[in-house]
Formats: structure tokens, sequence, C-alpha cells
């Protein structure tokens, strides 16, 4: 569930936007499905996501079943102080996601 | 086939015919997509989030493929130019769908004020519609920015 790939410049400039690409591995149940008897699977997508940079919130997403399955952002964070980029997630099951990034700021 | 005209009538009558239906055509297409698109959709959720205030179409862009062959995931992109620095900053983008059976797809914040907004993800969609998007301003201004998005396959619904 934890899985994740992240892309952050190898250098960011000081004061300037830097971008940053997240995708995370989630089915992101929609609740909609039926299984092989049936019965309905309940929904399971992830609530909420948020990207800390240096523990500081600085973008944060909340999602419901009409973001696609494995979720892709893409998102500017303005470099500050070099450092590292904190991203998590949190789905219906709370099962709770982490990734990190470092940033070298110049 | 019998009593066949002779190619070069049958290719001048076609010919006629269509250019009246896109002179017919052309200015009515025009005016449906003018009429709807700076009209809001009739969303409660929408309703809840705006309380009354009037968004202005400007400055916030939404940009969607015009047709998507699979509704499962449509690539989005939001993006508002800067600076923003004197004046508002951008609090949050609210997303939202006229047709998933879940209008509001996402809410996109910035708990700092950004420098530069520009927001890419994928959406699911259950088929062809508008798709609406709202910037709320650290003022409590409001934008909005929406996109016609055919979609062949539709998302969210297959019970397989």
């Amino acid at each position: 569930m934890a899985d994740s790939r992240v892309n952050v410049p190898a250098e960011c400039r000081r004061g300037e936007p830097f971008e940053v690409r997240i995708s995370i591995r989630h089915a992101m149940e929609t609740g909609y499905r039926t299984d092989a008897v049936g019965s309905t699977i309940p929904r399971d997508v992830i609530q909420r996501f948020t990207c800390r940079y240096n523990g500081e919130p600085v973008f944060t997403v909340r999602m419901t079943q009409g973001i696609a399955a494995n979720p892709y952002l893409r998102f500017f964070v303005t470099a500050r102080e070099s450092g590292t980029l904190d991203f998590e997630w949190i789905d219906d099951g709370g099962i709770r996601g982490t990734a990190q990034a470092p940033v070298k700021v110049v | 086939m019998k009593n066949r005209l002779p190619p070069n009538t049958i290719s001048r009558r076609r010919l006629l015919r269509s250019a009246g239906a896109i002179a017919i055509a052309a200015p009515l297409a025009g005016l449906v997509r003018h009429a709807s698109a700076q009209t809001l959709p009739a969303l409660p959720v929408l309703n809840s989030l705006l309380a009354g205030r009037i968004p202005r179409w400007e400055r916030l862009r939404l940009e969607l493929p015009m047709f998507a062959d699979n509704g499962q995931a449509v690539p989005i992109r939001l993006s508002m130019p800067g600076p923003f620095a004197p004046g508002p900053s951008v609090q949050a983008i609210h997303l939202f769908s006229e047709r998933n059976p879940v209008p509001d797809m996402a809410v996109f914040e910035f708990p700092a004020p950004p420098l530069k907004v520009e927001v890419d993800a994928r959406v699911r969609l259950a088929g062809s519609q508008r798709v609406l998007a709202i910037a709320v301003m650290s003022d409590g201004t409001t934008y909005a920015a929406g996109a016609d998005v055919e979609v062949t396959i539709a998302g969210c619904l297959d019970a397989s």
C-alpha cells in the first residue's frame, strides 16, 4: 500500500517554484463495483494527501472516488531552505502511506 | 442500381446539402456552447461552497482533453497565473463533476501562499459532461473555470 514514486529536481533555486511529481499505487475503489458473487466492494479511496516542506504543510488534496486509481499529482512548491519533502496519505481503511524526497536549494 | 444520376449531379447535390446543414448548424452549436460556457450547474455542494458568492470567470484555467477515450483516468490541469503577492493568494481549488455520482472530485489546498499554481491530476468521469473548477482566494473571492469533455467509456460505473 505504501508504494509510491516521487520525482523532485536534483537542485532547486532559492525563492523559485520547483516541480513535484508523485504517483501512488492505490486501487481507489469506488464502492460501485461488485465482486464475483454480487456483493458490493466497499469504497476505499485515499481521503487526504499532504505534502510538508521541512515540517510545514504546503499542499494538500482532499480526494473522493472522483480521483482515478493510482493517483498521480504534479504541483509546485517554492524553494526556501534545503531539507525534505514529506508526503503522507490516508485511505478509508485508515491505512497510512508515506514518502520522502530530499530538497537541495542552491 | 437503376436510374443512377451522373456522378457530378450527386456530388453537387451532396455538397449543397451539407453546405446548407453546416450553415444552419454552426451558429446554433456556437450559441449552445456559449450559453453553457459560463453557467454554474445546479449542484447542492456547489451552492454550499459558494454561499451566494458569484465567481468570476477569469484567471483560473482548467484544461482537459476534448475527447477522453476512457473515463477511468482523464488527465486534468488546473492553473492560475500569478503573481499573487500584493493581492490575495489562492487558498483552495475545488473540482466538480456534473455527472459523477459524487460531484466533488477533489479539493486542492494551499496552506502556504503558493508562488506558482499549476496542478495536474487524473480524474474519473461518468460520461460526457462539463467539469467545473472553483478557486477560493484568501480574501473570499471566487474564480470559476469550466471545460467540456466527451467521454467514450464512462468511469466509476462499470459493474464488472
